[in-house]
């Protein structure tokens, strides 16, 4: 009992986590169509950015500074790079992303060296929030999970009670009608992504110091916020959400299986041979892979995701 | 006309770029770790560790017959075939000597392309030192002549520890974690086959294996091993999968001991601190708190020129001074006359005597078990890392009684 409420709580943060990293992506795609494969690197800078406010004015206006710092790089991303790359069509933006994802890699190994950083967690928030039978939980995981559900209510509420959500809602489906209208699309355009990319620099300042800022932490989680959009639906912040939730709670507990293959195989009545490598393998030892597992059968039963709108 | 005043430049030249090379005449290995990666920061502390002990060690005392001895960092990112490539690279310079330790698995890559090169270019050869991968195989099925391992291998350790472990009847269940790859699986295998003969009354329950490098967040492996009831822990976890483990066990409140190999560096001090303190012991061939003549005023010297790099790595300094010996007695550079000198080698190392057996080319030495403990000034006069604890030993393993027997049969040039 003691271990399923530890894993379900260890796996509501990190799909909290994931969550503050796909919103941005899906957003960015539903509004633009553009699939962001250098989503993850802005995540990384988050972290570095948080990483050097803190060596000099501390945590805490890092935790400000840090996302709008991404939020701007983002934007002049958007304005100067993908816009341009955006009139020869979703393959060139497609490669624009990619390369970029390389060149922030760059960057970070030349201003940063390429080992990692020490970046802390803050006094305030090392210790014990809660303890749960005799298992203690950090008071900053807590923290995480408040700044996610945070994000996650503020963004509800920009996209559904401001005027500034409604265009970008009317936007995504009708841009010409808006523009029609007398809205600046491109501008929007530029705000979403900027945000997109803060959202990621946000989850970047959390994460970066609950596990390791250095320079692999964007190829760590780039394709797996990928498979969480997928899952979700390309498209849906609902389903982003649902997914990630889904996906960390699947790789937490997975780890606590012990069951292998064969096991797994004897539960509906088929036995296989023994002694080979695969049967012996256990659902621990899987659970790096069963997120992609999703991803593929997701692509393949129910290809607009769980709750995507649209086929694509 | 023309070439008549080009022949006095060119010779002018030659002879400047003889003169030039002979003054920079230099003894190179090169260290083929990771230097990018998640690894980047124990690749790192190595390569300074190795710089540091051949300017102190070997250069300022005259160096190797007259030449100075450099180690060049190579960049393997961690992986067996970026070690190929590096090793290529190295050897497309001219450099004969390499040495590596972070993984068994590059290490594998390595023995097996070392022994194809030396096969197919026989003037050409290139020797091996390696300072830590600890695969027990690389001096047993796959032992080689060009291959000199500098660390106890794994059994060794697990023998050590296992002796340890049977006296303290504490134990009931254990937990074996480890990264999933040669090492790793070597490590479990051993606990459970010793631990099976020397404590039946022991039980193993868990054991698992996770992606090397790769997890970030060790919450839900520390979840299991709390739901087993494990009260004790053994892994050969290092780098920075084991400063976040312990990181992890510290953020849930684990009780249990740990039992490791890499607790005493690269910063998994810091990542434990006070929360370590009794409960991690680790097994070294030495640690800041086992009296020496130098090491001691090394390891301080070094601590204070390269800040946030602790000084973690004697067998390094061990190995630098016993290759520039070889090269010395052998008065040559080349690898086979240096492979020869090097064999069946005593040496004073700072830990005691080591002793490089000549049937598998593994360095005996003596081992120390110790524990995570308050600095008192006295036992424990130096702490780690600046955390305020350091290491107390706990049980001390002469040079005789670390040796296991080897099933190497080697094939010699």
């Amino acid at each position: 009992m003691e271990f399923v409420f530890i894993s379900l709580l260890n796996g509501i943060t990190y799909g909290l986590l994931l969550f503050m990293l796909s919103s941005g992506l899906t957003l960015i795609f539903s509004m633009m169509g553009i699939l962001n494969f250098a989503h993850a690197s802005f995540y990384m800078l988050g972290a570095y950015f948080a990483y050097q406010i803190s060596t000099l004015v501390g945590f805490w206006p890092g935790l400000l500074v840090a996302p709008l710092l991404v939020g701007a790089v983002g934007a002049l991303v958007e304005r100067y790079g993908l816009r341009r790359a955006h009139k020869f069509g979703h393959v060139a933006e497609l490669l624009f992303t990619f390369g970029l994802a390389f060149l922030v890699e760059e960057v970070v190994h030349l201003v940063w060296g390429k080992s990692s950083v020490d970046y802390q967690i803050p006094v305030e928030l090392d210790g014990t929030l809660f303890t749960l039978f005799d298992t203690a939980f950090p008071t900053y995981k807590g923290f995480m999970m408040l700044i996610s559900v945070g994000m996650l209510i503020a963004l509800y509420l920009l996209l559904t009670r401001t005027r500034i959500g409604l265009i970008i809602q009317a936007a995504l489906t009708k841009p010409d009608m808006v523009e029609a209208l007398g809205h600046n699309v491109p501008r929007i355009f530029m705000l979403v992504f900027g945000g997109g990319t803060a959202l990621a620099g946000l989850a970047g300042v959390i994460g970066g110091n609950a596990f390791i800022t250095e320079p692999g932490m964007a190829a760590a989680v780039g394709s797996i916020v990928f498979v969480v959009v997928v899952v979700g639906g390309l498209g849906s912040l609902g389903g982003a959400f649902v997914a990630s939730l889904l996906i960390g709670c699947i790789q937490t507990f997975s780890i606590a299986l012990s069951i292998s293959i064969t096991d797994v195989f004897a539960l509906i009545g088929v036995s296989l041979p023994e002694g080979s490598q695969v049967a012996r393998l256990t659902i621990t030892q899987l659970a790096p892979v069963l997120p992609y597992i999703l991803m593929v059968g997701i692509l393949i039963f129910r290809p607009r995701g769980l709750m995507g709108a649209r086929e694509s | 006309m023309q070439k008549r005043k080009f022949i006095p430049g060119l010779a002018l030249a030659t002879s400047a770029l003889l003169i030039g090379s002979s003054a920079l005449a230099q003894v190179k290995i090169a260290y083929i770790d990771p230097l990018s990666g998640p690894f980047a920061n124990v690749g790192e502390a190595g390569l300074k560790g190795f710089k540091e002990a051949a300017e102190i060690l070997v250069n300022q005392k005259g160096g190797i017959m007259g030449q100075k001895l450099e180690f060049v960092g190579f960049d393997n990112k961690g992986s067996p075939q970026e070690s190929l490539i590096q090793l290529k690279a190295a050897t497309d310079q001219g450099i004969r000597f390499v040495t590596q330790g972070n993984g068994s698995g590059a290490a594998h890559a390595l023995i097996d392309a070392v022994n194809k090169w030396n096969a197919r270019n026989p003037d050409k050869t290139v020797l091996f030192f390696n300072y830590a991968a600890v695969d027990p195989t690389l001096t047993n099925e796959k032992c080689s002549f060009w291959h000199f391992r500098f660390d106890a291998n794994s059994d060794m350790k697990m023998e050590a520890i296992t002796n340890y472990m049977e006296k303290d009847k504490k134990i009931k269940k254990v937990f074996i974690l480890g990264q999933d790859y040669a090492h790793g699986h070597q490590v479990a295998k051993a606990t459970k086959e010793m631990l099976a003969r020397k404590r039946k009354d022991v039980k193993i329950v868990g054991e698992d294996l996770h992606p090397i490098g790769r997890v970030k967040d060790f919450a839900p492996y520390v979840a299991k091993i709390k739901a087993s009831g494990a009260d004790t822990i053994v892994t050969g976890n290092w780098g920075n999968d084991l400063s976040l483990l312990i990181k992890a066990a510290k953020d849930a409140k684990l009780s249990a001991k740990f039992y490791t190999y890499y607790a005493g560096g690269l910063g998994t001090p810091q990542a434990m601190g006070a929360a370590g303190e009794g409960k991690v012991l680790q097994l070294t061939e030495w640690h800041m708190n086992v009296p020496t003549k130098n090491a001691e005023k090394f390891a301080l010297d070094f601590n204070k020129k390269y800040p946030g790099v602790w000084f973690y790595y004697l067998r390094v300094n061990t190995m630098t001074e016993m290759v520039a010996k070889a090269m010395n007695t052998a008065k040559s550079t080349d690898p086979k006359a240096v492979a020869l000198a090097l064999e069946d080698m005593r040496f004073p190392a700072e830990n005691g005597e080591a002793w490089m057996r000549k049937s598998d080319h593994q360095l005996m030495q003596p081992l120390y078990i110790s524990v995570f403990s308050k600095k008192d000034g006295k036992v424990v006069k130096h702490d780690s890392e600046g955390t305020g604890f350091g290491w107390k030993t706990v049980a001390a393993i002469s040079q005789r009684d670390s040796q296991l027997p080897t099933s190497c049969i080697m094939e010699r040039p």
